[in-house]
């Protein structure tokens, strides 16, 4: 029989525990994406600035964020800083730390490169033209710069919603972690039930990322002629 | 804080051969990885009847799924051995972001340049093996250097189906000697000595492409 064990998918009682995870998840992801933003422009309006004091330490934030693996960030924040600095977070908290710093050094990135690579003679013709510097910022570089930021920048956001399962590593109940609690529930029963709820799992992902990259993508393509 | 030195340097042992396996499959990941979308990518830009579909559905469900749900459903959902499993989902995931580095490579090449080549006579084999892959193969060169490193710190979750890599050992360590901050440092060690030399190599290489690229 090819769809038996389907039926794990009918439970109405199944389905309203993994919207509950679900919740978790987006929870998570949102929350860590609006810091991601607003930190990430700040410290991306701050990077700008060529100085030794403003470069070097953004380096190295930036590069040792960047290197280490985002379970890894996880784990330390988990375990480690749990035992060392006796931060007693829960998963859910410490998801959104992590999520939110490692989100903000991209964020910064994105904001350093695209107002960076506009071209000097912006700011150079409307100093000429007699703007100061706030009205430089605020009327000529941060309009274009949001045109190649937002592509990106939403991009980024699909990037943290797909990096939230790690969360069931560091015993976060989230959608993921449910579906692992209904196998075991109905294993005995049905042999089928991890292709089931984790084939489930996975489209409700992609139904999430899918819509997300496409506008991302969409906007790119319009403003990329300019 | 103290830390135990005598245990982490008995420790570099199993993390050293753990390494070996992460290695394993992050190579082996991105080499698949490499092959399937640099074949997804070719067969899209030579506009292959019937594949474009598939390949383009492909593209997209492997970039837009998270690799640890891909996992979770090869190794439980469709019974995929531990190790297979890994090199699999690594591949599945890498070979999409690769088709778009590729992919991008090839729309970066202008289109006089295949017009040039056919008017000169070229076959369009020709065409495409000598004029347009070597100049898209340059410039898709950073955007593969980033997926190699994205797709080497995405092997990092493959210990949830039972593969013993570096973060599997970290985790033995902690559950057996509570020596939580030793196997943790140890943990970042092993990336930072496994992925520094992919970070410069990739630095490197993308410098040194830098002037390759046409009319530039």
């Amino acid at each position: 029989m090819p769809f038996s064990g389907a039926d794990i998918l009918l439970d109405s009682a199944n389905l309203a525990r993994l919207a509950e995870g679900l919740i978790v998840t987006v929870r998570v992801a949102a929350v860590s994406i609006v810091f991601a933003f607003v930190l990430g422009m700040l410290i991306g309006v701050i990077a700008l600035s060529r100085g030794k004091l403003v470069q070097i330490p953004y380096q190295i934030f930036l590069q040792s964020i960047r290197i280490v693996p985002q379970l890894v960030w996880l784990f330390l924040f988990f375990f480690g800083f749990a035992k060392w600095l006796g931060w007693n977070w829960n998963g859910e908290t410490t998801g959104i730390v992590v999520f939110s710093i490692w989100g903000t050094a991209e964020m910064a990135d994105i904001v350093r490169a695209s107002i960076g690579s506009l071209p000097v003679h912006q700011t150079q013709s409307a100093a000429a033209l007699g703007l100061s510097r706030s009205q430089i910022y605020l009327f000529v570089l941060i309009p274009q710069a949001v045109r190649r930021l937002l592509p990106v920048s939403i991009n980024l956001a699909t990037r943290i919603i797909k990096t939230t399962p790690l969360l069931v590593l560091i015993t976060v109940v989230e959608v993921l972690k449910v579906g692992q609690q209904l196998i075991e529930v109905n294993i005995l029963t049905n042999s089928l039930a991890a292709f089931w709820v984790y084939g489930l799992i996975f489209v409700i992902y992609f139904l999430i990322c899918f819509p997300v990259a496409l506008l991302s993508r969409k906007l790119e393509a319009r403003w990329s002629v300019q | 804080m103290e830390l135990d030195y005598q245990n982490m340097i008995g420790s570099i042992p199993l993390f050293a051969q753990a390494a070996w396996t992460t290695l394993w499959i992050a190579v082996s990941g991105v080499l698949l990885a490499s092959a399937i979308g640099a074949g997804c990518a070719l067969s899209l830009y030579l506009e292959w009847p019937f594949l474009t579909r598939p390949i383009k559905a492909y593209i997209e469900v492997s970039r837009n799924t998270p690799l640890l749900v891909q996992l979770f459903l090869l190794h439980f959902g469709l019974k995929v051995e531990a190790l297979p499993c890994a090199v699999m989902a690594l591949a599945f995931l890498g070979g999409g972001y690769m088709a778009e580095a590729f992919r991008a490579g090839l729309e970066a090449v202008e289109r006089s340049q295949v017009e040039s080549a056919l008017s000169l006579g070229l076959s369009r084999y020709e065409t495409v093996r000598y004029v347009v892959l070597p100049q898209a193969l340059i410039s898709a060169v950073p955007a593969i250097g980033a997926n190699v490193i994205f797709l080497f710190k995405e092997t990092s979750v493959v210990s949830v189906v039972a593969v013993t890599d570096i973060v599997a050992v970290a985790k033995d360590l902690i559950s057996l000697y509570y020596e939580t901050a030793e196997a943790l440092i140890m943990l970042v060690i092993a990336y930072l000595v496994l992925l520094t030399p992919i970070c410069l190599a990739v630095w490197w290489l993308e410098r040194r492409v830098k002037h390759a690229v046409f009319g530039r």
